[in-house]
C-alpha cells in the first residue's frame, strides 16, 4: 500500500514534467504544424544556462528566472531565423531542420560546458515532508514540481482563452490567411508560440535535472516520453497533452519499478499502440486524420 | 506502361556510337555491373597503395554506403522518413555476434546473409506499423525505436552481453593472399564488394517498375492509389528492402568494430545515416556515397585539426557532430539538393531540357 502511494506520487510528479514538454510540442504543432525535435535539446541548453548562473554564485531563483527567459529568447530566435524560411517547404525538410538543430545543440553544449555528468540542485529538499511524526512520501520539491507546472499550464490557459493576445494566437494558428486579412501580425504570433513553448521546455528541463543529472543527452528520453504524451492526448489538444503527460508519468513509473531498463521500451510500446489504434489521440476533437 | 517509359528513355538518350557501349549502355544491369567492376578494380589497386589505417577507414565508408543506400531507398525514393535505422543496424550486428558465438567457423557469406534476413524480418514488423504513419508521426515513432531497442540489450544482458556487448573476431585474410596481407585490407575488400553489390542491386531496382512505383507513392499517394498501386504493400516492401541493406551494414559494422555493443547503436548513428543521405543529395544512390565519404572524412579531418591545434578533448570529440548539425541546417535552408544535386546542376548546364527535368525530379 505504501509502495503504491509512493509510485503514484512519483508518477504524477514525473508526469507533470512530461506534460509540460508535451504541451510545448502541442503549442508548436498547433501554431506551425511542426514537431520540434530539438525541443528536448533546447531545454537542455537552458538548464545548462541555469547551472552556469548558479555557479556564478547567484541564487536558484535567479537561475530559474534566467533559464526561462533564455528559453523564451531561444524559442523566438529558432522560429524566426530557422523555421520561418522553411515554413512552406515540405514537412520532411522541417523535421530534418529541427534534427540538425538537435545535433548541433547536443554537440556545442559539451564544448562550452564540458561533457561530464553534473548534478543540478533541486529548489527544495527532496526528502519527504513530516506531518506530525509520520513522514509522507512527498517532498517539497515534488510539490514545487507539480505546482509550478500546474501554475504555468493555468496561466497559459488564461492567456489563450481570456486575453486578446491569446485570441490572436489562436486565430493565427486556426487560419493564418484570414487572421492576416484581419490585421493580425501572424508571423509575430507564431514566434510568440514558439517562445512560450520553449519556456515550457525550459521549465521541464530544470525540474527533471536534479533526478536525471545533467548531461548533454539527458533530455532525449524525456523528449520521447513528452512526445508520446502529446500523441496520447492528441497533437492538437492542449488539455489532452497534459493528461497524456500525466498518464505517461504514471505508467512509466510503474514499469520502471518492475525494471528500469524497460521504461523506454514501454514508451515505444505505448506510442506504437496509440498510433495504431487511435492515431488522433484520446482527446482530440477531430474524428479522423491521416497521420 | 513499362514499354512506354523505356521508349521515352531511349528517345532522350544520345545514340551510342561504339557498339560495345550500345550493348552495355542500354541495359542497366550490364552498365551498373561494368561500372561496379571497374570501381572494384580501382579500389583493390588503391588498397595496396595505402596504409592499413586508410583501409580501415575504407571499410567504414563502405559500411556507411550500404546503410545510407538502404535509407535512400526508403526515405529518398519512397518518402518514408526513418530515424530508427541505427536500431536496425543493431539487429544485423547482434545477429552476426550471436551466430558467431554459437558457430565460430561459419562461412562469412552465410553470416552476412542471415543478418540480412533477420533484419529484413524486423523491417517487415516495423514496416507494417510504419506504413500507417506519415511525416512527423513516423519520425517520432522511429526515433522512439532508436532509443528503445538498444535497451533490450541491457535488459536481456545474459543473452546480449549487456553494456559490454558480444566480442567478434575479425575475419582473417585467406592464406593465398600472402602472409603480409592485413586483416584491415581484407575487411575493406569484403565491405567494398558488399557495398558495390548492394548499389548495383538497388540501382537496378530503382530503374525497374518497383522503383517507379516507390517514387509514385512518394510523389502523390492518392494518385498512386488511383493508378492501382497497393500503397501500403509498396511501403512495407520499401521498409523490408531497406532493412535488409541496413542489416548487411550492421553485420559488417560489427566485424569492423570487433564488437556488438548497445552504445554503438545510439540515436546519433541513426541521425548520421540521415545526414549522409541529406548532405549527399536525397534520393540519389551516388549522393549516398558522397554523404558516407563526408561522414567518415569529417571526423578524421577534425581529429587531426584538433590534435594540431591542441584543442581539449571536449571540443575535439564533439566538433564533427556540431559540424554535421550545422551542415544539416544550412543544407535544408540553402542547398536542399545536397552534393549530388549541386554536381548534377553543374553537369546539367547546357544539357537538354528533358535531362534537366528528369534530374530535378530525382533531386526533389
Amino acid at each position: 500500500m505504501h509502495t503504491l502511494l509512493v509510485l503514484i506520487i512519483e508518477g504524477l510528479v514525473q508526469g507533470a514534467i512530461y506534460a509540460a514538454l508535451a504541451l510545448a510540442l502541442v503549442l508548436i504543432w498547433r501554431a506551425t504544424k511542426v514537431i520540434n525535435f530539438a525541443q528536448g535539446a533546447m531545454a537542455m541548453v537552458t538548464t545548462y544556462v541555469a547551472l552556469f548562473v548558479i555557479q556564478l554564485g547567484l541564487s536558484y531563483w535567479a537561475a530559474f528566472a534566467i533559464a526561462l527567459a533564455f528559453g523564451f529568447l531561444l524559442g523566438a530566435v529558432v522560429e524566426r531565423v530557422l523555421v520561418r524560411p522553411v515554413e512552406s517547404a515540405s514537412p520532411f525538410n522541417v523535421v530534418i531542420l529541427t534534427l540538425g538543430l538537435y545535433l548541433f545543440l547536443e554537440a556545442v553544449v559539451p564544448m562550452i560546458f564540458g561533457g561530464s555528468i553534473r548534478s543540478f540542485p533541486p529548489a527544495f529538499a527532496i526528502t519527504g515532508i513530516e506531518v506530525g511524526k509520520v513522514q509522507v512520501p512527498l517532498s517539497g520539491f515534488d510539490l514545487f514540481t507539480f505546482g509550478s507546472v500546474l501554475v504555468v499550464v493555468l496561466l497559459l490557459a488564461v492567456l489563450f482563452q481570456r486575453t486578446n493576445l491569446g485570441l490572436r494566437m489562436r486565430a493565427s494558428a486556426f487560419s493564418p490567411e484570414v487572421a492576416r486579412l484581419l490585421g493580425i501580425r501572424v508571423g509575430r504570433m507564431l514566434t510568440t508560440g514558439w517562445a512560450l513553448a520553449a519556456v515550457l521546455g525550459a521549465l521541464a528541463g530544470i525540474l527533471i535535472a536534479p533526478t536525471l543529472l545533467l548531461q548533454p543527452t539527458y533530455m532525449d528520453e524525456v523528449f520521447i516520453f513528452g512526445f508520446t504524451g502529446a500523441i496520447v492526448g492528441g497533437l492538437d489538444s492542449p488539455w489532452g497533452s497534459v493528461v497524456g503527460g500525466l498518464v505517461m508519468g504514471l505508467v512509466l513509473t510503474f514499469v520502471g519499478y518492475v525494471s528500469p531498463d524497460l521504461e523506454t521500451l514501454a514508451g515505444l510500446a505505448i506510442l506504437t499502440a496509440i498510433l495504431m489504434v487511435r492515431p488522433q489521440g484520446l482527446f482530440s476533437g477531430h474524428r479522423e486524420r491521416r497521420v | 506502361m513499362r514499354k512506354a517509359v523505356g521508349a521515352v528513355r531511349q528517345f532522350g538518350r544520345r545514340v551510342p556510337v561504339a557498339s560495345l557501349w550500345g550493348v552495355v549502355g542500354r541495359r542497366p544491369l550490364a552498365r551498373h555491373g561494368l561500372f561496379a567492376v571497374l570501381v572494384a578494380i580501382a579500389i583493390v589497386i588503391f588498397s595496396y597503395q595505402v596504409s592499413s589505417y586508410t583501409n580501415y577507414n575504407l571499410a567504414e565508408v563502405a559500411v556507411f554506403v550500404i546503410a545510407a543506400a538502404g535509407l535512400t531507398l526508403l526515405t529518398g525514393v519512397n518518402g518514408q522518413i526513418s530515424l530508427g535505422h541505427g536500431a536496425l543496424m543493431a539487429v544485423g550486428a547482434y545477429t552476426t555476434a550471436l551466430l558467431l558465438k554459437s558457430q565460430p567457423n561459419l562461412a562469412m557469406i552465410l553470416v552476412l546473409l542471415t543478418s540480412v534476413a533477420t533484419t529484413a524480418g524486423a523491417g517487415l514488423i516495423f514496416g507494417v506499423a510504419a506504413a500507417r504513419l506519415r511525416g512527423p508521426y513516423l519520425a517520432g515513432a522511429t526515433l522512439a525505436l532508436a532509443l528503445a531497442l538498444p535497451q533490450l540489450a541491457l535488459h536481456f544482458s545474459s543473452l546480449f552481453g549487456g553494456e559490454e556487448g558480444i566480442p567478434i573476431t575479425p575475419p582473417s585474410a585467406p592464406s593465398w593472399l600472402g602472409a603480409t596481407f592485413s586483416s584491415e585490407q581484407w575487411l575493406a575488400w569484403i565491405s567494398v564488394v558488399a557495398a558495390l553489390v548492394t548499389l548495383v542491386l538497388l540501382a537496378n531496382l530503382m530503374r525497374s517498375w518497383v522503383g517507379r512505383t516507390l517514387k509514385a507513392v512518394r510523389d502523390d499517394e492518392v494518385a498512386a492509389l488511383l493508378a492501382g498501386i497497393n500503397v501500403g504493400r509498396i511501403q512495407v516492401l520499401a521498409f523490408v528492402i531497406s532493412a535488409g541493406c541496413v542489416g548487411l551494414a550492421g553485420a559488417l559494422f560489427a566485424y569492423w568494430v570487433g564488437l556488438a555493443a548497445p552504445a554503438a547503436f545510439s540515436v546519433t548513428l541513426s541521425l548520421q545515416l540521415l545526414i549522409a543521405i541529406v548532405i549527399g543529395g536525397l534520393g540519389s544512390l551516388v549522393g549516398a556515397v558522397w554523404g558516407s565519404l563526408v561522414l567518415v572524412m569529417v571526423p578524421d579531418l577534425t581529429g587531426s585539426l584538433a590534435s594540431g591545434l591542441n584543442l581539449p578533448s571536449s571540443i575535439a570529440n564533439n566538433l564533427p557532430l556540431a559540424i554535421f548539425g550545422l551542415v544539416l541546417v544550412v543544407a535544408i535552408l540553402a542547398f536542399p539538393g545536397g552534393i549530388q544535386g549541386g554536381l548534377k546542376r553543374l553537369a546539367g548546364l547546357g544539357r537538354s531540357r528533358w535531362r534537366q527535368h528528369g534530374l530535378r525530379r530525382e533531386s526533389g
